[in-house]
């Protein structure tokens, strides 16, 4: 597989004479769903730096006990908006960026059903980031209490109540987030029609790509659990402005409740940020190791398995707040339980690299990465079920460092291999392979030394969200360490940053197909023309491409 | 944290050498459970590796257990995925042809279906077991009551059966079982003692029940451990387990009212005439004030400010005058108290024992 030998430069490439004010006019009023799929992708990593500077600031004030480079409210206002961040604007709009462009690429269809949905989706979403940072410049409110939210990601009551968080830094946060809610929504409920009733011929269901089946699974995920922090959301709006109690501790409110309806919410979320994860590898690892995925149809059955297991083991978040011992011991098991659907897919992938010939490209290099760091995500959530361990290691490092083993170890690895598999079909040029390497050895080697060495300050009893920690408590050393790994993903993401300017100055153009993979996007030319295919395909098995490059052994032969 | 720490260490300058040389004592394990002399000495690492005390104990069993199975899975997958990986790349001269398709195979996920069903049956019946033995609903007979309130930031300790009430410090007795009750008077917190527990949250409008039953002596330190507003970092807890009839004797001296010096009479006069006694309870003197800690014997505790600063009569000062300084955005106000007035009212507090 010859990376790109292609010296034409692609027609759609060549359509850029259009003047800045026309071609800033084509973007902002686009309904096209690669556009909006790039303006997601692109926006994502627009707060991916915002939330990384915030990352920064943070191991900068820890990577010596009792530093006073940052106030306690500055720390605390951080890591409200480093989760709040990381989640909602960065893992949330590149999940639906990468769903945006390349659903009715995959399933050979022209647009997604509701283009003009999908456009409103993305600004809504873009609205809702723009008002969460608008605090820190208007929330100083009534009483001068304020700027950014410091209430927590998710925003415990009745800290986030009226008593205890004044001014209105919080009610940007709920806004922020519940405007950003609208944009999840509409894009699933997007992704589920066009999935279900836009196939080209012969798409059958179980003929769909991985990753279109995964995405369908996490758009149904989505229209489960975020109208549950809507609502929770008003709730808490209710409390603040209009005298209700819900969570007003002091009028009777209940605090757990609150807990039970964000975690409600929470889990499934920790899903729907992995599951796309899992679909960036399913169609990368196939392609590197130039075999079928094995056991295909066991990979949508523990897909499917792990969304309905989801919702029910939201209250492994709350082992601590004394659930009781039936509860306790069936958010356990629970939990324990989707180890099983998420073993099958990762024994599953290693199967399909068994026996492969195992290119080890960039996109390759962050799925491997991914599969050793999710298997270690995994562990680390086993031992995390375990209630009576979970009553020591519950808000402790252990758990920050299990959750960036998920979303970076586990999502933010796939992205990237994601970014580099699929960059040449959205913009019909290479990204540098050289570059690509250097990325993921900085990025890989920063992961662990931040998030590996956090399991120890946890076990040894540092928790979580403190702004300061005195000295010998024998956690210096791991946190000079950990602060220092933040540097090297900095300069990983510098590097990444760097490789797409270049790919646009010095470009090196791909040909519709550079990987000499299976699936229809690769069919089309690079980038797709705004119609997708000129004549809608007709396909026969999984691989359309397989069948056509291989017409002695076709995969309907197979399936 | 010193006094003088808002310019001199801004940026860590000054307490980066004096923290690697912490760092490698506290390597060394030379700190577990000793000296209590200064706030931010002794207590050492409170690593869950080092219980003193049940349940703490039976937990790190559990958990051992639980990580060799982990360590077992991960040893097989890891090494799977290696071997793959270094077995299966490609040549560095391609071929150009395709390895043999393999589309899946029913026997193998059966495997790898039902292995991990019977690991997750093990694990979560052992799970169950321990859930249910290691929590305790009523008091086990003989044991000690102990009354926890979690507060901005810093903890309220009530010793119901003794009649006494003091703050951030838990003394306890070896050998006995203490059975906590946490309450809360305004946001979450979660009570944390990894050598002694697991936490266990502090909820308003809740009661939630603990045990402890500790098994060595000496100062053991934890903190609070949900994140509960702006000095979350320094709602920090101490613990000491005693002897029983050290532990007798502590109790004795903290049944008494507080102590009267002559010397210091006209510091006594001040506390007790301006705002001070709004929230703050000296047994024999005054015992309105609710929502501060308990100073009658304030100078029985090593700390201040739960845990803030150490705890003498230089601090204090600071701490009258600034609590900022000490405790950005503590509850306690600055008084604005003149330095005379501030200083005969440090020596008051002072003569607390």
């Amino acid at each position: 597989m010859s990376a790109s030998t292609e010296t034409r430069v692609p027609e759609a490439a060549k359509r850029t004479t259009a003047g800045w004010s026309q071609s800033l006019h084509d973007w902002v009023t686009t309904v096209d769903h690669k556009r909006l799929g790039i303006l997601y992708i692109a926006a994502g990593f627009f707060f991916l730096v915002i939330g990384g500077v915030e990352a920064i600031l943070m191991r900068a004030q820890l990577a010596v006990p009792a530093n006073t480079l940052l106030e306690p409210q500055e720390f605390n206002r951080l890591f409200t908006m480093h989760g709040t961040t990381m989640v909602f604007l960065v893992g949330m709009p590149i999940i639906t960026g990468f769903g945006n462009y390349l659903i009715p690429l995959m399933i050979g269809a022209r647009d997604m059903a509701f283009p003009r949905l999908n456009a409103w989706g993305f600004w809504m979403f873009l609205l809702g980031g723009i008002v969460l940072y608008m605090s820190y410049f208007a929330s100083m409110g009534l009483y001068g209490a304020g700027t950014a939210p410091d209430v927590g990601w998710f925003a415990y009551a009745p800290l986030a109540g009226k008593a205890f968080s004044r001014g209105n830094a919080t009610d940007y946060w709920i806004l922020g987030i519940l405007i950003s809610g609208f944009g999840s929504v509409s894009g699933a409920i997007n992704m589920v029609t066009t999935t279900l009733t836009m196939r080209c011929p012969g798409m059958k269901m179980n003929r769909l790509p991985l990753f279109v089946w995964m995405m369908l699974v996490v758009s149904f995920l989505i229209l489960l659990a975020l109208p549950v922090l809507t609502g929770a959301q008003v709730m808490l709006l209710f409390d603040r402005f209009m005298g209700a109690h819900f969570f007003d501790t002091q009028a009777g409110g209940d605090a757990v409740l609150w807990q039970h309806f964000f975690w409600f919410f929470g889990h499934p979320e920790v899903y729907i940020l992995m599951i796309p994860g899992f679909a960036y590898a399913s169609e990368i690892i196939p392609v590197f190791s130039r075999k079928v995925i094995f056991g295909y149809s066991f990979m949508v059955a523990a897909t499917i398995a792990i969304g309905l297991v989801a919702v029910g083991v939201w209250a492994h978040h709350m082992f601590t707040v004394g659930l009781g011992k039936g509860l306790s011991v069936w958010f356990a098991v629970m939990t324990m339980i989707v180890g099983i659907p998420t073993g099958i897919k990762l024994f599953n992938w290693i199967a399909t690299l068994y026996g492969g010939k195992i290119l080890l490209r960039t996109p390759m290099l962050f799925c491997i990465g991914f599969i050793g760091q999710f298997l270690v995500a995994g562990l680390s959530g086993i031992l995390l079920s375990g209630a009576p361990l979970n009553w020591q290691l519950s808000d402790s490092y252990f758990v920050v460092a299990h959750f960036h083993y998920v979303l970076i170890g586990g999502l933010v690895f796939t992205i990237f291999g994601a970014c580099y598999y699929w960059f040449p079909k959205m913009t019909g040029r290479m990204l540098s392979e050289r570059l690509g390497r250097w990325h993921f050895w900085l990025f890989f080697v920063g992961f662990h030394l931040t998030f590996t060495t956090m399991h120890v300050q946890g076990v040894l009893g540092m928790p979580r969200r403190i702004y300061t920690y005195p000295a010998e408590r024998g956690w210096e050393v791991w946190n000079a360490i950990s602060s220092s790994g933040a540097i090297l993903q900095a300069l990983g993401v510098a590097v990444f940053l760097f490789a797409l300017v270049q790919a646009f100055r010095r470009p090196q153009w791909a040909g519709p197909d550079p990987w000499n993979a299976w699936t229809l996007e690769w069919s089309t030319s690079s980038p797709p023309p705004a119609y997708n295919f000129l004549t809608i395909p007709e396909v026969r098995s999984r691989r359309p491409l397989w069948d056509l490059k291989h017409p002695d052994d076709p995969d309907w032969e197979h399936e | 944290m010193s006094s003088s720490r808002h310019r001199e260490r801004r940026f860590g300058k000054r307490a980066r050498p004096q923290a690697r040389a912490r760092a490698s004592r506290a390597f060394l394990g030379l700190l577990a459970g000793q000296g209590v002399a200064q706030a931010d000495a002794g207590g050492g690492t409170p690593s869950l590796f080092l219980p003193v005390a049940e349940p703490a104990q039976s937990i790190l069993d559990y958990g051992t257990l639980l990580v060799l199975i982990c360590a077992v899975i991960f040893v097989v997958v890891m090494g799977l995925l290696a071997l793959t990986v270094v077995r299966f790349r490609a040549s560095a001269v391609d071929d150009g042809e395709e390895p043999p398709q393999i589309y899946g195979s029913d026997q193998l996920e059966l495997a790898w279906t039902v292995v991990p069903v019977l690991i997750v049956i093990v694990l979560g019946l052992i799970t169950a077991g321990r859930i249910v033995a290691l929590q305790k609903d009523t008091p086990p007979a003989g044991s000690l009551a102990v009354r926890v309130v979690g507060h901005q930031w810093w903890w309220e300790l009530e010793y119901p059966d003794h009649g006494f009430v003091t703050a951030n410090e838990l003394h306890l007795p070896l050998g006995q079982v203490a059975f906590l009750e946490l309450e809360s008077e305004d946001v979450i917190h979660s009570f944390w003692l990894p050598q002694l527990s697991g936490k266990l949250d502090v909820i308003p409008n809740r009661t939630n029940t603990m045990w402890i039953e500790p098994q060595k002596t000496g100062m053991f330190v934890g903190q609070c451990a949900e994140y509960c507003g702006t000095q979350h970092a320094n709602m920090l807890l101490r613990v000491f387990v005693h002897a029983p009839e050290d532990f007798e004797r502590w109790v004795r001296d903290q049944q008494q009212e507080a102590r009267r010096v002559a010397a210091h009479a006209e510091g006594r006069a001040l506390f007790a005439t301006t705002a001070c006694v709004n929230c703050h309870t000296v047994r024999g003197l005054s015992e309105i004030g609710s929502f501060g800690p308990d100073l009658t014997h304030l100078m029985s505790r090593t700390t201040l400010a739960a845990g803030a600063a150490v705890n003498d009569e230089a601090r204090l000062v600071d701490w009258l005058t600034d609590p900022d300084h000490i405790k950005p955005g503590a509850r306690m106000p600055a008084m604005k108290l003149s330095d005379a007035q501030i200083a005969r009212l440090a020596g008051y507090l002072s003569s607390l024992e």
